[in-house]
């Protein structure tokens, strides 16, 4: 069964409104499109967190809360989840800056400003392509089942 | 979601997500109570907890900036291991304590 599951491609795509009630929609859809890759519970903590940060950025600083599309596409390729959260909002001007821990536009929001930095933390990989007045994409990616293959070779 | 005040401490029951979507409301209820009550210790109880992202730890931040200036302090209890994770992460441990039980 596993093999099988190993060597498939799978997607979807999901488009929402830019409403925080589908944050926990968003995550919990992915959440579910990954239990194929039989993930742990932390692997799917961390996807979780991951979309919800991104999530979260697109309707507070893409969307800056007007209600627009937050489209989300997701992928399997082997073991490997690929993630695409894209908005059609403001963009970001300067992405480097913008990745920085604790940096936040919206000091008055209290963010914490780690929104990229625990989607870095969480995911192997987060790629993103802004252009201001155009959108934001976020892209990621995470091997899943890397912890249990680590512990399944140690015990050989 | 509860809110509970007793002499200058304000315990949240938080509730299982605490995201952005569920923030804005503790946050506006939370600093409502701290100035009302003269509130200096503010505990946030994680028993119904399951997801906690960065909307969460600006929650926790933000409180803690309002009683500091008073001498006040944040706590954390029954936060499973999860949650303690992102707590360590976000460095929101370095400023909060952390109530271990059975200790």
């Amino acid at each position: 069964m596993r093999e099988i599951v190993n060597g498939m491609t799978n997607e979807m795509k999901l488009e929402f409104d830019s409403r925080s009630a589908n944050e926990a929609f968003a995550r919990v859809t992915v959440a579910s499109f990954m239990t194929q890759l039989n993930p742990t519970l932390e692997e799917v903590s961390d996807v979780k967190t991951a979309v919800s940060e991104a999530v979260t950025n697109a309707i507070i600083h893409g969307y800056e809360n007007h209600v627009n599309k937050i489209q989300i596409f997701a992928g399997i390729e082997g073991k490997t989840l690929r993630l695409e959260i894209s908005d059609r909002g403001v963009g970001i001007p300067d992405v480097k800056q913008a990745m920085e821990p604790l940096f936040t536009t919206k000091p008055e929001l209290e963010r914490s400003g780690m929104g990229f930095s625990f989607m870095e933390a969480f995911m192997d990989e987060v790629i993103v392509e802004s252009e201001p007045g155009k959108g934001t994409t976020v892209r990621m990616k995470k091997v899943i089942g890397k912890g249990r293959e680590l512990w399944t070779t140690q015990s050989l | 979601m509860k809110y509970e005040v007793q002499e200058n401490c304000l315990t949240i029951y938080l509730p299982g997500d605490l995201d952005h979507h569920n923030s804005e409301e503790i946050k506006r209820e939370a600093d409502r109570l701290i100035e009302r009550g003269h509130v200096r210790y503010v505990i946030f109880d994680f028993t119904d907890t399951e997801f906690c992202d960065s909307s969460g730890i600006g929650v926790i931040m933000g409180r803690y900036k309002k009683v500091c200036m008073f001498g006040g302090e944040v706590w954390a209890a029954h936060a499973n291991e999860r949650i303690k994770k992102i707590l360590k992460m976000s460095g929101a441990a370095k400023i909060m304590q952390i109530y271990e039980e059975d200790e």
